[in-house]
């Protein structure tokens, strides 16, 4: 059941599994600490439907849910983590 | 698996003739700003890099060997560069593009973000720059701040921890500086390439240009210094591979993502993008692997971030976000359109006043009236504009230090996404409803060059103050009907300023090729709150609107003697023409006299250059219903919309200082008529003036803004043209369509 963050509801913490899309949207995505693994909260959505407010790495950010459909997430539970 | 690449020869310690250089770099909201300030005291100058809108800061520094300079980078979370606005920093941290490799760079490390700030800080050592950390918001992370002897040992140079507020770590910061200065340089990676990135870094380095590698690109300044032998021609094998990391990951030629990098040689483009990019993500990977194992280890809590939260459960309400935002809104609205007011009309008054006095005291004459109405006037017209650049520049610092400017984008991105623009796009729109000038100059809290330029261009779609005297003018003086019509009028022109501004954005966005939407990501951080440093903002909005003077003001003040001197000469009147001296010496009475001066102006000013211009441009503006006199009037409005309605006075002759609530000049326009005795402005006509005013470029100081916001003609000659054009079509089309129908 792999789903994307612009699927996933509020306030859950999933884990990314890949970034797809162009070269320099993932890398920039990347750069800013959301690498696979690391655990990722859809804190809320704006007043207008769009964008997300997301946080990583205890910092919020704001990011359009066309783009957070091009995160792949995971079930944060603790099974799932082997670091 | 610290992968030391040292080079001990190419120590050439640079404490000598020349001056240190300083780089200062950082994420953006790490208080690098406040640093800066706090370092370089009163010596800061603000300028722009050449050709581009990026804020270049530099101020003067004391190390403990002597004075220094610094210079403060734009903030950034990569290395990476892929935009000519991102190749800045990149360029001034490598020493490429004519640049000299700073000495010393301080990078800022948000003791709260600490594996995000220390991935920069890794990319700056990789790239062989001899780096100090400067540690900030300690007292904000509290018991999650890392011990900076333990991170230093980590990252293998000294950090300092810093409270600028305080001035507290400077001088430490300020001795590690000094410190580093005096280290050799050595490239320092915390990771090791596979065998297969090495293969394709081993190419590309081979093909890197003369002046791209280390040899160059550190060589030692030419003042005279002792150089070791054979240091010049050392290099730096890991710094060169940290170019060639960012040569391969960042340079694209793919049709959609083709980088905007400018300067790189051809061939050595080719030879890179000859490479595959398999490896794409590996460095980036490869770094965040690093920072993730070691990191937690110096840090063992996360700070609090609860208030942030709290207060943004209000601001970011959908009823109540809303509400707030409604009313910050107003109040900065409020503040360019309603309470510059005062100061501007005191500037006016003041340079009339002045004007007025200098008349008095040198007489009548040509040198006078330059002086007077050429010069003064000028200084005036660019003066006007600082109340509200002042005031813009206040506001804005205040809400971007204290995190709010990043809120608005976030409420206001699915509004300003429809006209393929984002958030960061709305406060300068708004602005343009007040001025275009301030507005144009708002666009600089937005990253991208795109979206700057974008925006830019169609701010000026927005009713702004200047337009309302003329709506006002021909509402009153040739929209027939009560005072209900005529104000919902002035609201249909509002909302048609809108809805244009919306399509030419839109349009724009999808023809004109580098204002097309990238499949760039609009991501931006919502920093927590802090309360802003006041005189942080204060030194802001002095150094930009003192820059807003030298580089727009110059031009303003270029414009305006240029247009008087249109509108002045020549003097001579022509033989057709009463002699005026004679008929005013022998007036019978003060009202016949005054009339006479103001036929004499109305004469002088039909026969001048601009005059006759008007009367030049009246076949190409006769298909929108306008006569040779509204030709002139749109002369004048050149350099300020409004001036449209003082020279309609003046050619009507009913004085030099007409306004829109000038009652002579509002009978004058009703009860004009045409050679063959028609109306000359029929209700059609005041309709289609209202739409050319709503629609055309009239206005210089607009048009210089851009250019220096754009860094060129180019794009103040596009959006003259494309408004002009534009203005000249829906005229046509309301004229003759409304013509058609039986209107006028």
């Amino acid at each position: 059941m792999p789903s994307s963050l612009a699927e996933i509801p509020l306030g859950r913490s999933v884990k990314v599994r890949a970034i797809a899309g162009a070269r320099a949207f993932r890398r920039r995505l990347l750069e800013m600490g959301l690498v696979p693994g690391v655990t990722v909260r859809v804190v809320t959505i704006a007043p207008l439907g769009d964008p997300l407010r997301i946080e990583v790495r205890h910092g919020q950010w704001s990011i359009r849910k066309a783009e957070a459909a091009q995160i792949a997430v995971e079930p944060a539970s603790p099974a799932a983590s082997n670091s | 698996m610290t992968d030391d690449c040292c080079e001990p020869n190419l120590a050439a310690p640079s404490v000598r003739g020349a001056r240190l250089s300083i780089a200062l770099a950082g994420n953006p909201n790490v208080g690098k700003t406040t640093l800066f300030n706090a370092l370089t005291g009163l010596s800061a100058k603000v300028s722009n890099y050449p050709g581009i809108t990026v804020e270049r800061r530099t101020g003067g520094l004391t190390l403990p060997a002597g004075p220094a300079e610094l210079h403060d980078l734009p903030g950034t979370y990569s290395l990476n560069a892929r935009s000519a606005d991102e190749q800045i920093t990149f360029d001034a941290l490598a020493g490429l593009a004519g640049q000299q490799a700073p000495d010393v760079v301080v990078v800022c490390l948000d003791a709260t973000q600490l594996a995000r700030s220390v991935y920069l800080l890794l990319q700056c050592r990789e790239l062989g720059a001899r780096c100090v950390g400067a540690l900030t918001m300690v007292d904000e992370a509290g018991a999650a701040a890392p011990d900076a002897r333990a991170l230093s040992e980590l990252v293998g140079c000294e950090i300092v921890p810093v409270t600028a507020r305080t001035k507290r770590g400077l001088p430490e910061l300020l001795v590690a500086i000094d410190r580093a200065a005096r280290s050799a340089r050595r490239a320092h990676w915390v990771w090791t390439p596979s065998a297969t990135l090495r293969v394709q870094l081993d190419v590309v380095r081979a093909a890197l240009p003369a002046s791209w590698r280390s040899s160059a690109r550190y060589a030692s300044k030419p003042t005279g210094e002792q150089v070791p032998s054979g240091a010049a021609s050392a290099e730096l094998p890991a710094g060169d591979d940290a170019i060639a990391v960012w040569a391969l990951t960042c340079f694209d030629a793919s049709e959609h993502e083709a980088d905007e990098l400018v300067g790189v040689p051809p061939d050595f483009r080719g030879t890179v993008l000859a490479q595959q990019f398999a490896l794409d993500d590996e460095p980036v990977l490869a770094r965040w692997a690093w920072l993730d194992r070691e990191i937690p280890k110096l840090a063992h809590t996360h700070p609090d971030r609860s208030l942030t939260e709290r207060i943004d459960r209000v601001l970011l309400h959908r009823a109540a976000g809303f509400a707030v935002f409604a009313a910050i809104m107003s109040i900065l609205f409020m503040s360019l359109f309603a309470w510059a007011a005062p100061m501007i009309d005191g500037i006016d008054h003041m340079f009339k006043a002045f004007g007025g006095v200098l008349r008095h005291l040198l007489g009548t004459g040509m040198f006078t009236d330059f002086l007077v109405d050429g010069v003064i006037a000028g200084v005036g017209a660019v003066l006007v504009f600082l109340p509200q650049i002042l005031m813009l520049f206040l506001f804005l610092g205040f809400l971007e230090d204290c995190g709010y400017l990043a809120r608005v984008a976030y409420l206001m991105d699915r509004v300003m996404r429809s006209m393929n623009l984002n958030g960061r796009a709305f406060v300068p729109m708004l602005f343009g409803f007040a001025c275009a000038v301030p507005a144009i100059t708002a666009t600089r809290t937005m990253e991208r060059r795109r979206d700057r330029l974008l925006t830019m261009l169609v701010v000026p779609l927005m009713t702004c103050s200047a337009r309302l005297p003329v709506y006002t003018l021909i509402i009153a003086a040739l929209i027939p009907g009560s005072r209900v019509t005529q104000g919902l009028l002035m609201v249909g022109m509002y909302a048609f300023s809108v809805a244009t501004s919306l399509v030419a954005a839109w349009v724009m966005s999808k023809t004109v090729k580098p204002l097309k939407a990238k499949r760039l990501p609009f991501i931006i951080e919502l920093p927590p709150y802090r309360f802003p440093r006041i005189r942080d903002v204060l030194r802001m909005m002095w150094g930009k609107s003192s820059m807003f003077l030298r580089e727009a003001g110059t031009v303003i003040l270029a414009c305006s003697i240029a247009l008087w001197a249109l509108l002045y000469f020549p003097r001579e009147l022509p033989e057709s023409a009463p002699d005026y001296a004679t008929l005013i010496a022998h007036a019978p009475d003060d009202d016949a006299k005054a009339a006479l001066v103001a036929h004499e102006q109305a004469s002088h000013l039909e026969n001048s250059y601009g005059g006759r211009i008007g009367h030049a441009i009246e076949p190409a503006i006769k298909p929108l219903g306008f006569d040779w006199k509204i030709g002139i009037g749109l002369v004048g409005a050149f350099a300020a919309r409004e001036v449209f309605v003082s020279t309609l006075g003046i050619v009507y002759a009913v004085g030099t200082d007409a306004d829109e609530h000038s009652q002579p000049l509002r009978k004058a326009l009703k009860t004009a008529k045409t050679t063959d005795g028609r109306s000359a402005y029929p209700p059609l006509v005041g309709l289609s003036l209202m739409v050319f005013f709503a629609l055309a470029m009239q206005c210089m100081s607009t048009l210089a803004v851009v250019r220096r916001e754009s860094g060129g003609l180019r794009w103040p000659l596009f959006l003259f043209t494309y408004m002009t054009v534009l203005a000249w079509i829906v005229s046509f089309l309301v004229y003759q369509v409304g013509r058609l129908l039986g209107f006028g």
